[in-house]
């Protein structure tokens, strides 16, 4: 596994070499989400006999765990159209599995990064989560799901702008329809048909019930695992289709 | 005659859509061998360089490295290898130690064998006091420097080199000259692109000139430029060069006298003359003027080597 580990410690070196910038960038966002949405907006909000603020941390986890497990396809872009990095790893004996292993791994620790960061900040606003097994492992699911569709997306890309496109018209829609910020029964029933199939809307259950010390759904978790399994796969393949 | 094939190439075809860059390459390369791939930009040098260190498939054909194929046992075939890519691809935002030490895990190397390797090719290249440094601070020379020390800091048996002085000045090329030396003196067998003559003609047991996607001639440096005599006259009228063959200086000197020109230049035969020769090309450069090492293509004729006398005026 020495070939995943360089991989992975390549990106620990250039996050460790930025960490103050990117622990403010990952606070940004969900400051104001709790400022705007929970604080002043959501404060006398009921949801599902819990504050707004309660209902919104979750799905903010939830949203972070994603948004940054993706960010690594940035990463990974510059590495390869910028800094030609991505040809070191070709020509070295490191198999295609090794290579997004490193990366997937990489994601997961930005994503827990970014969930401390979040949690840290829920403190101040008065919301405390139950850390256990089930919320850890929603996270890790999530954040690997979304790290390997990040490597998939990085491989298929052409140029740095193309990353955007699909960050705009895939996961910023994702974010907001995703059971972050609202239940999704408020939606129409075909809408909510929709919604459910949105590896986000499981993360955001599972996370949920599991920050209040309830036992989210397993099906959510079957469902993670099965999209992982198959965008691991897929992001194998795209790494070996990069070669060309 | 060559030892062990170290790397051997067959029937090698490369297809881009319409372009057909590659047109059944064959090669065998020795254990040892400092073996030059000399070709103008465009000509399928660096396609080559690509397949054998697996960065694109071939269209048609095989190469082996050591024995090992690099379509079929891959992981293998690259660890045989050491490449010092064409352009810069070290990770800017890291120092000079932590690309390596990466560069040694990829190979598998133990923290301890990356630590000593790091330290001792660090000094091989000249920049043990450069260790903690961002490479983004380091000067295109010593950036390539570093991309060497990290070709050959797990000992490869093969060193691919893609243009390694490409953009540097005579000084820091003669320096990397004298490190790709000493690599092949340790028993590396080295595949050097280029297109700057010189350093093919100071480095190379054996070269291939390559045109258009296929090989027109092997062998060594000395044996092509036997092929044409020992000196050249250049002479230029009206602004048309010309260049005629000799055995011997005075020969040479002779055949200038009783012409009518605006200049002539006697000189040594080099290895451009040789591949003028062979392929029909005007220069090396033909292919690219704007990126030819005598800074851009002439009208006719091709650049000059050294040990030549140049004279204006005429008879």
């Amino acid at each position: 596994m020495n070939g995943s580990f360089a991989v992975y410690y390549r990106e620990m070196v250039i996050l460790k070499r930025k960490i103050f910038k990117q622990i403010a960038s990952m606070a940004v966002s969900p400051l104001l989400y709790l400022a705007a949405f929970g604080f002043a907006m959501g404060r006398d909000f009921d949801m599902d006999g819990m504050t707004y603020m309660q209902f919104l941390v979750p799905g903010l986890v939830a949203m972070a765990s994603m948004t940054q497990a993706f960010s690594i396809a940035s990463e990974i872009n510059i590495s390869r159209f910028y800094w030609h990095i991505f040809e070191e790893f070709q020509s070295a004996p490191l198999a295609n599995v090794q290579y997004v292993i490193g990366e997937v791994a990489a994601a997961i620790t930005r994503a827990l990064l970014a969930v401390s960061v979040i949690m840290v900040l829920a403190l101040c606003f008065g919301v405390t989560l139950s850390i256990n097994l089930y919320f850890v492992g929603a996270i890790v699911i999530n954040a690997a799901l979304f790290g390997s569709v990040a490597v998939i997306c990085a491989m298929l890309v052409k140029s740095h702008a193309d990353q955007s496109l699909v960050t705009s018209f895939i996961i910023t829609p994702m974010a907001f329809l995703g059971g972050t910020f609202f239940p999704l029964d408020r939606m129409p029933g075909a809408v909510q048909a929709i919604l459910k199939l949105l590896p986000l809307t499981h993360a955001a259950k599972a996370i949920r019930t599991s920050a209040h010390g309830g036992v989210p759904p397993l099906f959510s978790y079957a469902l993670l695992l099965v999209l992982f399994g198959v965008f691991f796969s897929i992001a194998i393949i795209c790494v070996n289709k990069a070669r060309n | 005659m060559i030892n062990q094939s170290m790397i051997k190439i067959s029937n090698l075809h490369k297809r881009f859509g319409k372009v057909h860059a590659l047109r059944g390459v064959n090669l065998n390369i020795g254990e040892g061998e400092l073996f030059a791939y000399l070709g103008p930009n465009g000509s399928g040098k660096t396609t080559t360089i690509r397949i054998l260190t697996s960065l694109t498939n071939p269209t048609e054909g095989e190469a082996f490295l050591n024995g090992y194929s690099v379509l079929k046992q891959r992981l293998d075939a690259k660890m045989q290898c050491g490449v010092v890519a064409q352009h810069i691809n070290l990770d800017n935002e890291l120092t000079v130690e932590e690309n390596l030490s990466i560069h040694g895990m990829l190979f598998g190397m133990g923290k301890k064998d990356r630590a000593k390797a790091i330290d001792e090719f660090l000094e091989y290249v000249d920049l043990a006091d450069r260790k903690k440094t961002l490479i983004k601070q380091l000067s295109g020379g010593l950036k390539r420097r570093v991309m060497i020390a990290r070709a050959l800091m797990h000992r490869p048996k093969i060193v691919f080199l893609d243009e390694p002085t490409v953009g540097l000045d005579p000084s820091i090329r003669r320096k990397i000259w004298s490190f790709i030396k000493k690599a092949q003196n340790d028993g590396a067998t080295i595949l050097l692109t280029t297109h700057y003559i010189e350093e093919a003609e100071f480095l190379a047991d054996r070269v291939a000139f390559l045109d258009t996607g296929s090989i027109v001639v092997i062998d060594s440096p000395q044996n092509l430029m036997d092929r044409m005599g020992a000196w050249a006259l250049d002479t230029m009228n009206n602004g048309d060069i010309s260049t005629e063959y000799f055995k011997s200086r005075e020969q040479a000197e002779a055949s200038a006298k009783g012409r009518q020109y605006t200049g002539f230049t006697v000189r040594r035969v080099n290895l451009e003359d040789a591949f003028i020769a062979q392929t029909g090309k005007k220069t090396i450069g033909e292919a690219a003027p704007a990126k030819s090492p005598h800074g851009g293509a002439h009208s006719s004729g091709h650049g000059h080597g050294g040990h030549g006398s140049h004279q204006k005026g005429g008879h």
